[in-house]
């Protein structure tokens, strides 16, 4: 216990190691850990940017999808009232051609029946004719009785 | 506890252990009783900066090596203690001068190491040297020799003056001599203060060299008085080849129990003073680069 040069000795080797580990291992070490701290914080912060976009991304994307399901049942619908549209003008369409056809047919029996009467008649007037002479036992002479005849043959 | 020492005398056996290899400088010879100052502990120095040697090679290497990668392995330990140290300074001064942490990083390692010497079993490394070298004595653990913590705290002790001085200057100093702690500012007492800074002047005095005085020897008391109980565990269980079969296993067994019991409590003493070490250089050196009149 008695006070001796290794007491210079070690305050010199002391001396010596503080001022290497200030030197050298010091700065290098710390400035490592600092710029890891500083990486992994802004690591962390673009993981955390990352997300909040992600989740913006997924919103919005869920926003254009609902328009964009009721575009597309505005246009279903509108596809539907225009079919319907179609559908009815088709049906008056053929309504009105039928009605025509119907007409025509009509028009065309009446037409038929008007001659196939006139027809009639004028047999008819010939058999009266016919008839007439026979019952007079002499031909009547139908130019000179036309008159007569056309007359009865109005009648029938 | 080794076999030649069963035989010898215990009172000698405990003093050869407490001795250092001490060499001669007037003499160039190795000379354990001298008691001059101008002579040289071996053993404590080659110890001491061995350790320190293997710590900053570590150190500088890792630093070498340093990027913000991933670290691995003694990477991450070398970290660990950086933080470590580096927290501690940060909470006791925010502000303090770069020198303080790789200082206090210094210190926590290489005292931790220096104390670490006290557990390898006490008469391992003093029989290879005296077989092997032939060296007549061996004290292994730097720590327990005065002169390596005085060694220590009187260059902590440079350092806190060092730093009064740069952050104070000669005035601000001299001003907190006479001023602290007490000082009447103003009122009729004021011509009291003649009388109170001759007292002012004798308390910093004793706080300053107490400083230096509690560092060396608290690290140097515990050290010392933990490689003692080693020794006498030793003695005690060296009466295992007097005592026959019996003696053997009781003496033997029950010794070596000690010693590892011993070594274990040991294990929570050599942190904490290294610790203890370090923190009270940070303070020192916190108090001393803030001056008391900022405080107030």
């Amino acid at each position: 216990m008695d006070p001796n040069a290794t007491l210079i000795v070690q305050s010199i080797t002391f001396l010596v190691f503080v001022a290497l580990m200030w030197r050298l291992a010091w700065p290098p070490i710390l400035g490592a850990m600092q710029a890891r701290q500083a990486k992994i914080a802004e690591g962390l912060s673009a993981a955390e940017r990352g997300e909040k976009a992600l989740k913006d991304a997924s919103s919005k994307s869920e926003g254009e999808l609902k328009a964009a399901r009721a575009q597309a049942q505005e246009i279903i619908g509108a596809a539907n009232k225009q079919s319907a549209q179609l559908l009815e003008k088709a049906k008056a369409d053929a309504e009105a051609e039928k009605a025509r056809i119907l007409e025509a047919g009509r028009a065309e029996a009446e037409r038929e029946i008007a001659q196939a009467k006139e027809a009639l008649r004028k047999q008819v007037g010939d058999l009266a004719v016919a008839g007439a002479s026979k019952i007079l036992k002499r031909e009547i002479d139908a130019k000179a009785h036309a008159d007569v005849l056309s007359e009865l043959a109005a009648q029938v | 506890m080794a076999a030649t020492e069963g035989q010898e005398d215990s009172g000698s056996y405990v003093l050869h252990h407490l001795t250092n290899l001490r060499l001669n400088l007037h003499t160039m010879k190795f000379d354990p009783g001298y008691k001059g100052f101008w002579a040289l502990d071996i053993d404590s120095v080659f110890f001491a900066i061995l350790l320190g040697l293997i710590f900053l090679f570590f150190f500088i290497r890792v630093a070498r090596r340093a990027n913000t990668g991933v670290p691995t392995g003694m990477e991450n330990f070398i970290e660990m203690c950086v933080e470590f140290v580096q927290n501690q300074v940060k909470e006791i001064s925010p502000h303090a001068n770069s020198l303080v942490a790789p200082l206090g990083l210094t210190i926590f390692v290489w005292v931790l190491l220096m104390n670490f010497m006290d557990i390898v079993p006490i008469d391992w490394l003093p029989y290879v040297g005296e077989k092997v070298f032939g060296l007549p004595n061996l004290r292994i653990v730097p720590s327990t020799d005065i002169n390596v913590t005085f060694g220590m705290s009187l260059s902590v002790f440079v350092l806190i003056y060092i730093f009064n001085f740069a952050y104070k200057g000669p005035i601000g100093l001299a001003k907190e001599f006479l001023t602290h702690p007490f000082f009447i500012k103003s009122g009729p007492m004021v011509v009291l203060n003649v009388v109170l800074m001759p007292v002012n002047v004798i308390l910093r005095l004793v706080e300053d060299i107490a400083k230096p005085v509690s560092l060396a020897l608290r690290l140097f008391g515990n050290l010392f008085a933990g490689e003692l109980i080693f020794v006498l565990i030793a003695v005690f269980a060296s009466n295992a080849f007097n005592h026959g079969i019996g003696g053997f296993v009781g003496f033997g067994i029950g010794g070596g129990l000690i010693q590892l019991a011993w070594a274990v409590f040991h294990m929570l003493v050599i942190p904490l003073q290294a610790f203890v070490f370090m923190v009270l250089t940070i303070v020192y050196l916190a108090g001393a680069s803030t001056s008391h009149s900022e405080e107030h």
